[in-house]
């Protein structure tokens, strides 16, 4: 079996199209017997549920990168972003290589305000942060 | 993590299952022989992407069955280097941490890559981050089960195609050892030595 595994015809496949990929596959899986092949698949599945990817859909991905296009990013860090939506600087100093040396610190702000406000998080989280900064927000008055 | 390898085979269909589509007989086929193994110098195999071309079927004398050349893709777990992976920490010894992602578990963190200063803890076998502050040294145990951020630095793959016979001195040592070293063919290396990556307990700001 021959493959064409040089680098230039790999594509990174985001983690979000391998779950599209994988459920469409272990329904597929389930009408025959069960192999070793069927446990791996489940655990992938479960693997990438516990992901925030698992909020994404293809569109939200095009979405992500239309809006990183001015940031200057290689794809590696682009993807790393998106399969784990970094919350913090220290995150994105982990994914984005120097990122002391090419990113300023309202440069990485602004990276992950786009990150967050794009890339859906988990919607419970979502809908008690914003319970409290309108809590917040009445206290003030 | 996932990538999209090209690949092409001849997969074989046998006469009692001409009356399902072609397709869908393939993509069984190739899921059958491919899923969850290790493929030399590619990576592990999870499940068939798409068929990308398929040649003529030809039956062969004396074989019943169809040959069909297929070009498909398919994904396949390979981190690139460099890249950041949360897994799960499964045991820990004197070699290291061993770091699990549920479909892949040979995943190794060597005690020089860890968050340095750190120990072993004999009584507990774990490994212990000695985190130094201005109040004093804070023991960060690295227990089983906990979820880690550890960031890719080498993989290895090991041909563990079978050999053929060997001579006849070789086959009666063997025959003495009958349990044979089992090497796992696919070995990641991680570290944990950046800040931002271990136990994600660690840098959690709430």
């Amino acid at each position: 079996m021959k493959t064409n595994a040089c680098m230039s015809s790999l594509a990174e496949l985001s983690l979000e199209s391998a779950k599209w990929k994988l459920k469409f596959i272990s329904a597929y899986f389930r009408r025959k017997d069960a192999n070793a092949a069927l446990l791996s698949n489940f655990e992938t599945l479960k693997y990438i549920s516990k992901t925030p990817c698992r909020y994404q859909s293809p569109e939200t991905v095009k979405e992500f990168l239309i809006a990183m296009k001015g940031h200057k990013l290689t794809k590696a860090e682009k993807l790393q972003l998106l399969n784990h939506r970094p919350v913090t600087a220290v995150e994105i100093q982990l994914m984005v290589e120097e990122s002391e040396e090419r990113l300023t610190e309202e440069q990485i702000e602004s990276l992950l305000q786009t990150v967050t406000s794009i890339l859906p998080g988990d919607p419970d989280e979502q809908q008690r942060d914003s319970a409290m900064a309108t809590e917040d927000k009445g206290d003030q008055k | 993590m996932f990538v999209l390898v090209e690949m092409t085979d001849t997969v074989r269909i046998p006469p009692w299952q001409f009356e399902r589509k072609l397709n869908e007989s393939i993509a069984e086929e190739l899921n059958k022989k491919l899923a969850n193994k290790v493929v030399y110098n590619v990576g592990l195999c999870i499940c068939l992407y798409d068929i990308t071309k398929l040649e003529d079927s030809y039956i062969f004398p004396g074989d019943g069955a169809s040959h069909t050349k297929v070009h498909f893709r398919y994904v396949v777990f390979h981190p690139f280097l460099d890249e950041i992976l949360i897994g799960e920490i499964k045991s820990c010894s004197q070699d290291g941490v061993h770091v699990s992602i549920g479909f892949f578990d040979d995943i190794v963190i060597p005690p020089e890559s860890l968050q340095q200063p750190a120990k072993f803890d004999e009584a507990e076998q774990v490994w212990v981050w000695e985190y130094e502050t201005e109040e004093g040294a804070h023991d960060l145990y690295m227990d089983i089960g906990e979820e880690i951020r550890f960031r890719v630095v080498d993989e290895t793959f090991v041909d563990t195609s079978p050999t053929g016979p060997s001579s006849a001195e070789a086959s009666t040592s063997s025959a003495t050892e009958e349990v044979q070293k089992k090497e796992a063919p696919y070995t990641l290396v991680g570290s944990i030595s950046e800040p931002g990556l271990g136990l994600l307990s660690w840098w959690t700001n709430s």
